[in-house]
C-alpha cells in the first residue's frame, strides 16, 4: 500500500513539475540551464583562442583533443558521482583518497599477494562503494553533516592506504598493462584508450539515472527541498545513502582508471583531486545550493580544466601555479553568474 | 494539571538552558583526557617536563607548540561556522601569509620589485592586512552576493596558494633574518613564543565575542540570518566580519608557521589545515549547523587532534596511518554529538523517571 502511495504521490510530483515547466517556457525554461550552456560556449572559445593562439604547434590536432579525455577520464567519472552528490545539497570530500585507495589496493593485491587481477578490480570497487554507503549512513542515521562524514571517509581511505603499504608499487600485471594499454586508434595518430570508454558509459549513466529513474528525480527533488521530498513520502534515507554509495562506486572506478593510466599504486596519488572535481562540477553548471546540476554541465567543467591545463602545457613558459589561479577565476565568474541567474529567476517568479 | 506540568517543566527547561555550554566542552575533554592517559600509559614520562637552559621542554608543550597554527586558524574558524559558515581558504591564506612576509623580509620576490628590505612591522603588517582582505573578500562573496560559504571560499582556497606560489616563484624561499625567527622558534618566561601569540589571539577573540554583544550577534545570525537582520541586526556585517578575522587568524598562523621553519613554502605550507580547524571546531562542540559556538571547546578540539597525531608516532607506523585513527576518533566523538545519542541518552533517562510521573496524569 506504502508503494501504491509513493507512486501516487510521484506521478502526482511529476505532472505538477511537467505544469510548472509548461508554464515557464515562456520565460524562464532556459534560464536554469545557462550556466551549462555558458560552460560549453566557455569551452569552445577556449578551445577556438588556443587554436589561434598555439594552432602552428598542432592545438587543434585531434590528438590534443582526445587527449583532453584521455588526460582526464579518471576526473571525470568521479565528476560524475559528484555532480549527484552535490545535486541532493551534499558534498563528498572522499574521492581522492577513496581514488587512491583504490590504487593502491589493486596495486598490492596483484604484486604483493598475487591475486587474480579481474577479482581485484571488482573488489577495489566493491571497497569504494562500501566506504561511500558508510559515509551515507554516517550523514542518514547520525545526522553528521555531510562536509564531516566525507572528511571521515578521506581519513579512513588515506590512511587504510598507507597501513596497506607506504611505499609506491608498480603494477607489473600482464592483464591489467594489456586493460591500460588497449585502445582504438583514431587517425593523426590519436587514440581512445579503456578509460574514455568507461567514463563515456559512466556519463550515459549518470544522465539516465538524473533524467530517467525515480531515483535521479527524488535526488533532484531531495536537493530542491529536503522537507518537502520528505513530507511527500519520497524514501529520503534509502536516496541519501543510495547517492554516497554511487559517489563511492565512482570514486573507486577513478581510482581504478587512474591506475590504468599510472600504473602505480599509491598512499600519496590524487592528493586534493576532491577539489579539481568540486571545482570542475560547479564551472559545469551545478549548484552547490543543490536541487540543479546535469552530468552533461560537468563533462564540459571536466573539459575546461583541462583546457586550461593544455593551454599551460602549449604555452611553455607559463608555470602549473597559474592553473590554479585559472580555475580560481573561472569559479568566481561561474558562480556569481549562477548567483545572478538565481536572483534573477527569483525576480521574475515574484512579479508572476 | 496542566499548569502543574508546565511548571514542572520549566526549571529543568532553564537547567538545561544554562547546562550545555559545560555538557558541551565535557565530551571533548574527556576525550582529551583519555588521550593523554593513554600516552602516560604507554610512556610514563610523557608527563614530564625538564627545563633546559631556562625553556621548558617535553611532550606537553611540544603539544601546544604544534598545535598552534591550527588552533590560531580554528579560533577564527569558530565565528564562521557560528554563523553557518565555512572557511576552506584559511589553509591557502595561510601559505600567502608566509610567502608574502618572507619574500617582502627578503625583498627579492619576483613579483613585488622591492629591492630595499622593509621595515619588519610593515612586512607582518602588510601579510595580516592581505590574508585579512583576502577574508572581507570571502565575507563580501557570502554575506553580500550570497554564494554558499563553501564555494565562495573555494575561490581563494585554489587561486590562494597559486598566488602564495607567484609570490615566491614556486621556489621554497628562505630567511636567516633574526627577528623573524622569534615569531615562530622564540622563548618567553620559559614557554615557546607561538603559545602566546595563540593565547593573544583567542583572548582577543574571546573578548570581542563574549565581551561585547557581537558574538551574541553571530550565533542570533547563525540560528537565522533573516530573523537576525528582522530584529535589527546586520547580518552582512557581522559576516564580513567574521571571515575577516578568519583571514587575519589565518595570516598569524602563517606567520608563525613560516618562522618556524624559516622557509615559506607555498605548496606545502597549511595543506589540508582548513580541514583540521574545521574538525577541531567541531570536535569542540561547535554545530555546523551554527549557533551557538565554544571558544574554549574549539581549542580543546585543536590539541585532541594533535595529541592523538602525537601519540600515534609513539608507534612505529607511518605517520599517514594516523589518519584511520583519526578518523575512527571523528566518529566516536560526532556519535556521542549526535541527536540520535543524544535522545538515546534522554528515554534512557526518561524512561527511569516516566513509570511515576505518568501514572500521576492519568490519574
Amino acid at each position: 500500500m506504502n508503494n501504491s502511495m509513493n507512486n501516487s504521490v510521484n506521478s502526482g510530483m511529476t505532472d505538477g513539475a511537467d505544469k510548472i515547466a509548461e508554464r515557464k517556457r515562456g520565460f524562464s525554461i532556459d534560464l536554469k540551464y545557462i550556466p551549462a550552456i555558458a560552460a560549453i560556449l566557455l569551452f569552445f572559445v577556449a578551445y577556438g583562442i588556443g587554436g589561434l593562439l598555439y594552432g602552428d604547434r598542432g592545438f587543434l590536432r585531434l590528438r590534443t583533443f582526445t587527449s583532453i579525455f584521455t588526460d582526464n577520464a579518471y576526473l571525470g567519472v568521479s565528476a560524475v558521482g559528484m555532480t549527484l552528490v552535490i545535486v541532493s545539497g551534499g558534498i563528498d570530500l572522499s574521492v581522492g583518497s577513496v581514488a587512491a585507495l583504490s590504487t593502491m589496493l589493486i596495486a598490492y593485491c596483484t604484486e604483493e599477494l598475487g591475486m587474480n587481477s579481474s577479482l581485484i578490480l571488482c573488489a577495489a570497487l566493491a571497497v569504494g562503494s562500501f566506504l561511500g554507503f558508510l559515509m551515507g549512513v554516517l550523514i542518514e542515521k547520525l545526522s553528521v553533516p555531510p562536509f564531516i562524514s566525507t572528511l571521515i571517509g578521506m581519513f579512513l581511505a588515506r590512511g587504510l592506504c598507507f597501513i596497506i603499504s607506504i611505499q609506491s608499487i608498480t603494477i607489473n600485471d600482464t592483464f591489467l598493462r594489456a586493460l591500460g594499454k588497449w585502445k582504438i586508434k583514431l587517425p593523426q595518430n590519436s587514440y581512445i584508450n579503456l578509460s574514455v570508454i568507461l567514463f563515456a558509459v559512466m556519463l550515459v549513466v549518470g544522465v539516465v539515472v538524473m533524467r530517467y529513474t525515480r531515483f535521479g528525480r527524488g535526488v533532484y527533488a531531495f536537493g530542491g527541498n529536503r522537507q518537502s521530498a520528505k513530507l511527500m513520502g519520497l524514501p529520503t534515507a534509502r536516496i541519501q545513502i543510495g547517492i554516497y554509495t554511487f559517489s563511492g562506486f565512482c570514486s573507486a572506478l577513478s581510482g581504478v582508471l587512474f591506475a590504468f593510466y599510472t600504473f602505480s599504486g599509491y598512499g600519496r596519488h590524487l592528493y586534493g583531486m576532491e577539489m579539481d572535481v568540486i571545482s570542475s562540477v560547479v564551472i559545469g553548471g551545478t549548484l552547490l545550493s543543490g536541487g540543479v546540476g546535469y552530468p552533461l554541465g560537468s563533462l564540459f567543467g571536466i573539459m575546461i580544466y583541462s583546457i586550461i591545463l593544455k593551454f599551460i602545457s602549449f604555452n611553455g613558459t607559463l608555470s602549473s601555479w597559474w592553473t590554479k589561479i585559472a580555475v580560481g577565476v573561472l569559479l568566481l565568474f561561474f558562480i556569481v553568474m549562477q548567483r545572478f541567474i538565481v536572483y534573477v529567476a527569483g525576480r521574475k517568479r515574484g512579479r508572476t | 494539571m496542566s499548569i502543574d506540568a508546565k511548571d514542572a517543566k520549566n526549571p529543568k527547561d532553564t537547567k538545561r538552558g544554562i547546562k550545555p555550554a559545560s555538557s558541551k566542552i565535557f565530551s571533548p575533554l574527556l576525550a582529551l583526557f583519555a588521550i593523554l592517559l593513554f600516552n602516560i600509559f604507554l610512556n610514563p614520562g610523557f608527563l614530564s617536563i625538564t627545563i633546559v637552559n631556562g625553556h621548558l621542554y617535553g611532550q606537553l608543550i611540544d603539544i601546544l607548540n604544534r598545535a598552534v597554527p591550527v588552533m590560531i586558524l580554528a579560533t577564527g574558524m569558530t565565528l564562521v561556522i557560528a554563523t553557518a559558515g565555512t572557511d576552506l581558504s584559511c589553509g591557502a591564506l595561510l601559505a600567502l601569509s608566509g610567502a608574502l612576509a618572507v619574500s617582502l623580509i627578503r625583498g627579492d620576490s619576483t613579483v613585488l620589485n622591492a629591492d630595499t628590505a622593509m621595515p619588519f612591522a610593515a612586512v607582518i603588517l602588510i601579510s595580516l592586512v592581505v590574508t585579512s582582505l583576502c577574508g572581507l573578500w570571502n565575507g563580501f562573496l557570502v554575506a553580500k552576493l550570497g554564494i554558499q560559504p563553501i564555494v565562495a571560499t573555494l575561490i581563494f582556497m585554489t587561486a590562494g596558494r597559486g598566488i602564495a606560489q607567484l609570490i615566491t616563484g614556486a621556489r621554497n624561499l628562505t630567511t636567516s633574518y633574526e627577528p623573524f625567527s622569534v615569531i615562530g622558534q622564540g622563548w618567553f618566561l620559559g614557554l615557546p613564543v607561538p603559545l602566546f601569540i595563540a593565547a593573544g589571539v583567542f583572548l582577543a577573540v574571546w573578548y570581542f565575542a563574549r565581551r561585547t554583544a557581537f558574538g551574541l550577534f553571530v550565533e542570533a545570525v547563525g540560528v537565522n540570518a533573516s530573523a537576525a537582520r528582522y530584529s535589527g541586526i546586520n547580518s552582512s556585517l557581522v559576516i564580513m566580519v567574521v571571515y575577516t578575522i578568519s583571514g587575519f587568524c589565518a595570516g598569524v598562523a602563517g606567520l608563525i608557521y613560516a618562522s618556524n621553519i624559516m622557509c615559506a613554502d607555498a605548496t606545502n605550507a597549511g595543506l589540508n589545515y582548513e580541514l583540521d580547524a574545521i574538525l577541531a571546531v567541531v570536535l569542540g562542540g561547535t554545530s555546523m549547523m551554527g549557533g551557538r559556538f565554544y571558544l574554549g571547546g574549539t581549542v580543546i578540539g585543536a590539541l585532541i587532534i594533535m595529541a592523538l597525531t602525537k601519540s600515534i608516532y609513539a608507534f612505529d607506523v607511518a605517520p599517514e596511518s594516523a589518519l584511520v585513527v583519526k578518523a575512527f576518533v571523528v566518529v566516536f566523538v560526532v556519535m556521542i554529538q549526535s541527536p540520535l545519542y543524544r535522545s538515546l541518552r534522554e528515554s534512557l533517562r526518561s524512561r527511569k523517571r516516566k513509570p511515576g510521573s505518568v501514572r500521576e496524569s492519568v490519574g
